[in-house]
């Protein structure tokens, strides 16, 4: 398989620390990194810092997995809404398959997502979990 | 612009062709759609082919002049159209405006894959290609993932059922039985569907389109000449494309595939008909849920009502609007970059009055949708036995 690597670098910050891209003339805000803005065609977008917290819109599990999760689930994945309305894909940890929900509040959580080989680099990015009252 | 029309039709066999190469599948749909409209190879001047992946599945790029190279198509222009499943729709689509400005006459449509050289999870990395491979594929979201991401939501919205899902499946199994061409050419039941393995929850394994090789091939023409090549022309009455974002997450409902609703508003509008004048439909079952959704967004029934519109029956052959009956890509097969060609071959075939035991009576007008991605591209096709 192709190294990712160079991918994976430009990518990293945007992965790391949860940014996003925002509209200033229509509001509009995307998690992949923009020039224009999708809805309004507008080049002013500036990078914002994203919430780090959200509900989830939509679940499945998935049981058939890709060549590079061999041996991995199965695994909850989702679009989480997050609370400025920000919708992007992720998987869903630290939660049994059952127990997830349609409107579950949920975290970010900064974990590994995969690695190029047995010896090759490991990268990283968001995941979330659900978030637990802590009374 | 010029009327358009199809005289020649071919078609393999869908299914694991272990005994054939991505050129000699292509090749023999392509003879078989030159013999069909009684026509030399010198004739045909350009070639716009639908491959959705043959680098990842064979190993081979740049196949447009290879399969032109093998029909013996000699120095003619071929074109390799890629939208994953919709490549071989939108290389119709784009030859039809080829021969409609006039700059050719006749010219050919193929679409061809091959896809069992790999292992399944090797393909399912493969399908995952036709989504956002940073913001969805990278984080572990497979393509049947993101179908069921959508039949969740559709279930929560509109109160879809399982058992809904599964009707389309029982339905285009049934359907492929009288297809001598089709991949699986056996009836199920909803609860065979239901105890199938899940793939991706709410999806089954028999929810989902299955991994197959294939080819098909079409001659079109300018009206004008198509009686030269055939007594019964197909003639295309009206086209419509469009695209939506390619990652799910960017759309503000996933209930609906907003560039279905955009692609057949233009091709009613082109057509002069409305979807009640649709006789039969082959619509882009790659998932249960699919076909559903497509239903409601084509303006065969209201929104929401697309499991409704399964469970009373009104898309078998015999119903208000049959849907697929060649087994759609649940049954007939998925080769995906073939799989708009094999729609168009059907539709031509069933308004010939030539589609045998599956033969929808008295079709005038049939439609064909071919969807690309999680919805990303939409390009329909409206085709009739009288000319505008």
């Amino acid at each position: 398989m192709m190294p990712k690597s160079p991918r994976i670098w430009q990518l990293a910050e945007r992965r790391y620390r949860l940014l996003g891209s925002k509209c200033t003339v229509c509001g509009k805000t995307s998690i992949g990194p923009r020039s224009v803005c999708p809805v309004c065609g507008s080049e002013k977008i500036e990078t914002v810092q994203l919430p780090s917290t959200g509900k989830v819109y939509s679940y499945t599990v998935v049981h058939m997995l890709p060549a590079e999760k061999d041996g991995y689930g199965p695994y909850i994945m989702a679009i989480v809404e997050l609370e400025d309305g920000t919708r992007l894909t992720a998987e869903i940890v630290d939660c049994e398959p059952e127990d997830v929900k349609i409107g579950m509040p949920v975290e970010l959580a900064f974990r590994l997502i995969g690695q190029e080989s047995e010896h090759g680099i490991i990268y990283y990015g968001y995941k979330f979990r659900p978030i637990i009252s802590r009374t | 612009m010029r009327d358009v029309a199809v005289v020649g039709i071919g078609m393999t066999k869908f299914g694991e062709r272990w005994d054939k190469q991505l050129r000699d599948l292509f090749v023999e749909a392509a003879n078989e759609a030159l013999k069909d409209a009684s026509m030399g190879k010198d004739e045909v001047q350009a070639l716009f082919v639908g491959n959705f992946s043959a680098g990842s599945f064979v190993g081979q790029e740049h196949v447009a002049p290879l399969l032109a190279d093998y029909l013996s198509l000699k120095s003619k222009p071929a074109f390799r159209i890629e939208n994953a499943c919709a490549s071989s729709g939108m290389a119709f689509n784009l030859a039809c405006m080829a021969i409609a400005s006039g700059i050719y006459d006749i010219v050919m449509v193929g679409g061809v894959e091959k896809m069992t050289d790999i292992s399944v999870s090797e393909a399912t990395s493969v399908y995952a290609k036709a989504m956002d491979a940073e913001w969805e594929s990278f984080f572990g979201l497979t393509l049947p993932a993101a179908f069921a991401l959508i039949a969740r939501r559709h279930m929560v919205q509109y109160g879809t059922k399982p058992e809904q899902l599964a009707m389309v499946s029982v339905k285009n199994h049934r359907n492929a039985t009288k297809n001598p061409l089709a991949q699986f050419q056996f009836e199920i039941t909803v609860e065979r569907v239901l105890t199938s393995p899940i793939v991706s929850d709410p999806l089954h394994v028999l929810d989902c389109s299955p991994i197959t090789d294939g080819a098909a091939a079409i001659v079109l023409c300018s009206a004008e000449l198509a009686k030269k090549y055939t007594d019964t022309p197909i003639y295309v009455l009206g086209f419509g494309a469009a695209s939506d974002s390619i990652a799910l997450h960017d759309r503000p409902d996933i209930t609906t595939f907003s560039a279905t609703v955009k692609a057949s508003r233009q091709a009613y509008k082109m057509a002069g008909i409305e979807p009640k004048n649709i006789n039969v439909a082959e619509l882009h079952d790659s998932f249960t849920i699919a076909e559903i959704i497509s239903y409601e967004d084509l303006g065969f029934c209201e929104k929401g009502k697309g499991g409704l519109m399964i469970e009373e029956g009104e898309t078998e052959i015999g119903g208000r609007i049959p849907v697929n009956p060649s087994g759609g890509l649940k049954a007939r097969g998925n080769p995906i970059g073939a799989t708009g060609a094999a729609q168009i071959v059907e539709i031509v075939q069933q308004l010939r009055g030539e589609a045998g035991k599956r033969q929808v009576s008295d079709a005038e007008i049939g439609m064909t949708q071919n969807i690309g991605g999680s919805g990303s591209t939409c390009v329909v096709h409206i085709f009739g036995r009288q000319r505008r």
